[in-house]
């Protein structure tokens, strides 16, 4: 059997079980996703009270923080697509005038202005609700037309990228601007693109990098790169954090020290234990077996989201999916290869385990939408 | 516009057939991505995970000393000489206040603790000076590892630690004591502050006393501070336990003595040295001036010395009983033999020999009581020098007694390639040699042993050890008769008698040498001797150097401490009378004046 024909037979599937679909599909859940994420939560839980030195309040904090977001992504769910869509680009407007805000007034720290404070609204960062703005508005803007889209078009995707991650870049805060480009390249990507300008557009980027190492990129960026090639060169200071997560993640060995017994994370060698590094926490005491557990949940994830992608039932849908799956899926990537050291650090939190607040909400929101993609179809006429 | 909205249907119908085939790509780009991940991770997990376990380990694990419980010293009668009891010593980690992430706050943070008012009542509790250990934890600002206060009262140190000042720790050792103080210290010598013996026994058996000092492993975190103790690689194996021969209550006795007879004679310094004659052991040992091994801090150099063993000296009269021993071995004498000793003085060339009187013809015996040195010489040219060489190299002059006490003095006993007569003589009465007190009273052992010369002992002995038969036992009885002759009535050592004992002993008065040469009003004053007489238990020998005054002759100044000592000594050791009725010293003070060693 062709793919295709697996494509053909399957909206037809789908439709015999609709039948028999009860109360989760009714509230738009989708159950595979909601336990595996459900999982991943509480594992995440379990590393976090090592990695924050056993602290309670940071765990609790981490679980309100987790409640809130399975609420918003639960009312994310019921939204049908065709409502993101509308919205789109209206969504992508705000946030887009929301970074030249932050850009003007915002405040935060250690010298990256992120967050926007407006009188009456919580504070809160226009980056994180830009990847979720970014991959919306170039999935309207591609799905208006023909696709696979004529140059021009990718040529209006290509500004519509461009213009939030240059500003995301002057924040400054190279990790999110990327995935915010990437989450819109990859929207691209799956438009049908043909494959000679994937090429091109590669061949483009690998010439750029020069440009960037000497224009654009900033010292502590370009010390970042230096850090990973050779963590040695300055064992006590740049080189700390990679050397100290490489010793943690190594010492683990296959089964690891146990659960709180990491010495590396325990006594205070390993930074950020609890936030960005909390991957080596986990490889110390859970070991090789930990990590491939981990990155088995992930990967159903990621499969369960892909699912959804192909099934979805319009290109809106469709890009949209694939394009916040694999987003997700570059977090997971960027994360472990940095904490590992095959990445230069750029702050990239592990999906649903670093402790913080914003990108936690954000990660849901996005698997709210993915629900609410495959929990809406049978109301979709073919 | 509104045609592309239209045509949204139609298009995704081709659309998902291209999509399906990125999907397809992303799927294999996430496959190559991933791999590379999980490479990464097998590389560091398990093909480098031996060297990055070390490394990990490198960081945290580290060993820490458990100090051993160093044995304990006792006397033959299992009284303790030297303990070591524990105490605690605080210790301060200065590293717990600093913050190594972030170098401004480090310096406030570490400024903070240390101007923190808790030093002051730490300070308090160890009467210390608060800037004193504010300086001295400045100093060690870069350091882990502090001395807040050393060998702490175990109580002190819990209050201290009650305090809960952040990095101050304690830590268990031991300190020792010596109970018997400076009655011993120059056998028992003394250990440093990290318990390792410095002087004396503590020095010679400190392998056998200190035991192994254990490890255990514990994890530290990154500032120093030891989170957890892993478990013991090894615990503290305590040191052995070591018995002395010496008997605490004579060593008291000798020492109590010994003292009394220097401050009344305004004397140098002394020694008294007791032997068992049946084991050779060394009963008590003791010396003048003596210092508190407790509180060293006002140790004089002088007063450290085990003077016994270490310090030689010409021994003078006292050799006469070994050259009659050579005389008598050699059959051309015996105690009744006659030499004339008139005119109380015999030339060498330009050198004289002399006695204090003209005493005419003397019997051998009274050649040791009167302590003549004419007789004396005269026998000994008449047995040739190397014979009376040989006797002394036999009874152990000239060597080390082999007891392995740290600086112990070997004595010389000069072999002439050629014997001048002059030199024969002088040997014979104990000049042109030098010995130890401890050499002394193992030479006067092999006369009290009936000729067997054993090994000597500071430790107790189980079984009497295997002894060398050196002269016949009929010659030493013969000797021992002859010093009884000396603490009899007309003998320069009456002033050693003993009540209800017979003893015998040889009275020495040598001139102490000096920086040019002998000294004209410096002498030591010397008795050597044993008691009882016909089966002797103990052998003592008394040195006293410089004594002052108008007393200064071994049986004014020695001899009485003998005879003191030896009188407690023998009802100490329960033996039996063999002189029932004997009123001995009283007697013998009124009898004594006249005469002199």
């Amino acid at each position: 059997m062709s793919g295709s024909d697996f494509l053909r037979q399957l909206p037809d599937a789908s439709r015999h079980f609709q039948k028999r679909r009860g109360l989760m599909y009714r509230l738009h859940i989708d159950p595979v996703l909601m336990v595996l994420l459900l999982i991943l939560a509480c594992a995440g839980l379990f590393v976090l009270y090592s990695g924050s030195g056993e602290s309670e309040a940071d765990v609790t904090r981490q679980a309100i923080r987790l409640c809130l977001a399975f609420g918003v992504m639960l009312v994310f769910a019921q939204l049908d697509p065709s409502v993101y869509r509308r919205w789109s680009p209206w969504l992508f407007l705000i946030g887009t005038v929301a970074l030249v805000g932050v850009l003007v007034m915002g405040t935060g720290a250690k010298g990256a202005q992120r967050w926007l404070q407006i009188p009456g609204l919580p504070r809160f960062q226009p980056s994180e609700f830009m990847k979720l703005a970014v991959p919306m508005m170039v999935s309207w803007y591609l799905s208006e037309r023909y696709l696979p889209p004529s140059f021009k078009h990718i040529i209006g995707t290509m500004v519509i990228i461009f213009v939030p991650t240059v500003l995301i870049l002057k924040q400054p805060d190279l990790g999110t601007s990327l995935l915010i480009a990437a989450s819109g390249i990859f929207v691209l990507f799956f438009s049908g693109i043909s494959w000679k300008l994937v090429g091109s557009f590669f061949a483009i980027v690998a010439s750029f990098t020069p440009v960037m190492w000497f224009f654009v990129m900033r010292d502590y960026q370009k010390q970042r790169v230096m850090t990973m090639l050779n963590p040695e060169a300055d064992p006590l200071g740049t080189g700390w954090n990679i050397i100290q997560s490489k010793t943690a993640i190594g010492s683990g060995g296959m089964s690891g020290k146990g659960w709180l017994l990491g010495t590396q994370s325990q006594l205070d060698f390993l930074p950020e234990s609890h936030t960005d590094f909390i991957i080596a926490v986990l490889a110390e005491e859970f070991g090789f077996v930990g990590v491939m557990l981990l990155l088995t949940l992930y990967l159903m994830i990621i499969a369960r989201g892909l699912y959804i992608a192909v099934n979805a039932p319009d290109s809106f849908s469709r890009l949209l999916a694939g394009s916040l799956v694999m987003t997700f899926f570059v977090y997971i990537f960027v994360n472990i290869g940095m904490v590992s050291g095959i990445l230069p650090i750029v702050g990239v939190p592990l999906p649903l385990v670093s402790y913080g607040g914003t990108s936690i909400v954000t990660l849901l929101a996005a698997f709210g939408v993915l629900m609410s993609i495959h929990t809406h179809r049978k109301m979709l006429e073919r | 516009m509104k045609q592309e909205a239209n045509n949204v249907r139609e298009i995704s119908q081709p659309e998902g057939k291209t999509s399906l085939g990125r999907f397809a790509f992303i799927v294999s780009c996430l496959a190559i991505a991933l791999s590379a991940l999980i490479f990464r991770i097998v590389d560091l997990q398990v093909l480098d995970n031996a060297f990055l376990q070390k490394q990990g380990d490198a960081r945290t694990v580290r060993y820490e000393v458990l100090d051993a419980h160093r044995g304990m010293i006792t006397d033959r009668n299992g009284e303790p000489l030297a303990v070591s009891t524990p105490v605690e010593t605080l210790w301060v980690n200065p590293s717990v206040a600093r913050d190594p992430t972030d170098s401004k706050k480090d310096e406030k943070k570490f400024q903070e603790w240390l101007n923190c008012e808790c030093w002051n009542r730490v300070a308090g509790l160890l009467k210390m000076d608060a800037q004193s250990i504010r300086a001295r934890l400045q100093s060690g600002a870069n350091k882990e590892f502090v001395y807040l206060d050393r060998k702490v009262a175990p109580e002190v140190a819990q209050q201290v630690l009650a305090l809960g000042v952040a990095g101050v720790h304690s830590r268990r050792e031991y300190k020792r004591f010596y109970p018997a103080g400076e009655v011993a210290t120059h056998l028992l010598g003394f250990v440093n502050i990290d318990e390792n013996g410095q002087e004396g026994l503590e020095l010679a058996y400190n392998d056998w006393l200190a035991g192994k000092a254990g490890k255990a492993t514990v994890l530290k975190d990154r500032r120093g501070e030891v989170i957890k103790e892993l478990g013991l690689v090894e615990d503290a194996q305590p040191g052995n336990p070591l018995q002395l021969s010496i008997d605490l209550r004579l060593q008291y006795l000798a020492y109590r003595e010994l003292k009394s007879a220097v401050k009344a004679h305004k004397a140098k310094s002394a020694s008294l040295v007791m032997l068992d004659v049946d084991t050779g052991e060394v009963l008590a040992m003791v010396n003048q001036p003596s210092y508190n091994p407790n509180n060293r801090k006002r140790l004089r150099v002088s007063s450290l010395r085990n003077r016994a063993m270490t310090d030689v000296f010409e021994p003078g009269s006292s050799m006469k009983p070994l050259t009659m021993a050579a005389a008598l071995e050699s059959g051309k004498f015996n105690p009744d033999s006659e030499i004339d000793t008139s005119p109380g003085y015999l030339r060498f060339g330009r050198s004289t020999i002399r006695d204090t009187h003209n005493y005419g013809v003397l019997r051998l015996e009274d050649i040791v009581a009167k302590s003549s040195n004419v007789g004396t010489s005269k026998i000994a040219i008449g047995l040739t020098g190397p014979v009376v060489w040989d006797m002394f190299y036999r009874m152990g002059l000239g060597q080390l007694t082999g007891l392995g006490f740290p600086g112990e003095g070997g004595g010389v006993l000069p072999q002439p390639y050629k014997w001048k007569n002059i030199q024969v003589a002088t040997l014979s009465y104990g000049y042109g040699l030098n010995v130890t007190a401890l050499q002394l009273a193992q030479s006067y052992l092999v006369l009290a042993a009936d000729g067997v010369k054993r090994p000597l002992s500071l430790l107790k002995q189980e079984n009497q050890p295997q002894g060398e038969q050196i002269i016949s036992a009929d010659v030493a009885h013969k000797v021992r008769l002859m010093l009884n002759k000396v603490v009899e009535k007309g003998g320069t050592g009456t002033r050693a008698q003993v009540a209800s004992y017979r003893v015998g002993g040889k009275t020495g008065t040598v001139h102490a040498v000096g920086n040019s040469g002998y000294e004209e009003s410096e002498y030591k004053a010397l008795f050597a001797g044993m008691a009882p007489i016909d089966s002797p238990k103990v052998v003592m020998v008394v040195v006293v150097d410089a004594p002052q005054g108008d007393e200064y002759y071994g049986g004014e100044v020695a001899a009485p401490v003998f005879s003191r000592v030896m009188e407690n000594t023998m009802r100490i050791l329960n033996v039996t009378p063999d002189s029932v009725g004997n009123q001995g010293r009283i007697a013998a003070h009124g009898l004594s004046s006249g005469e002199r060693g």
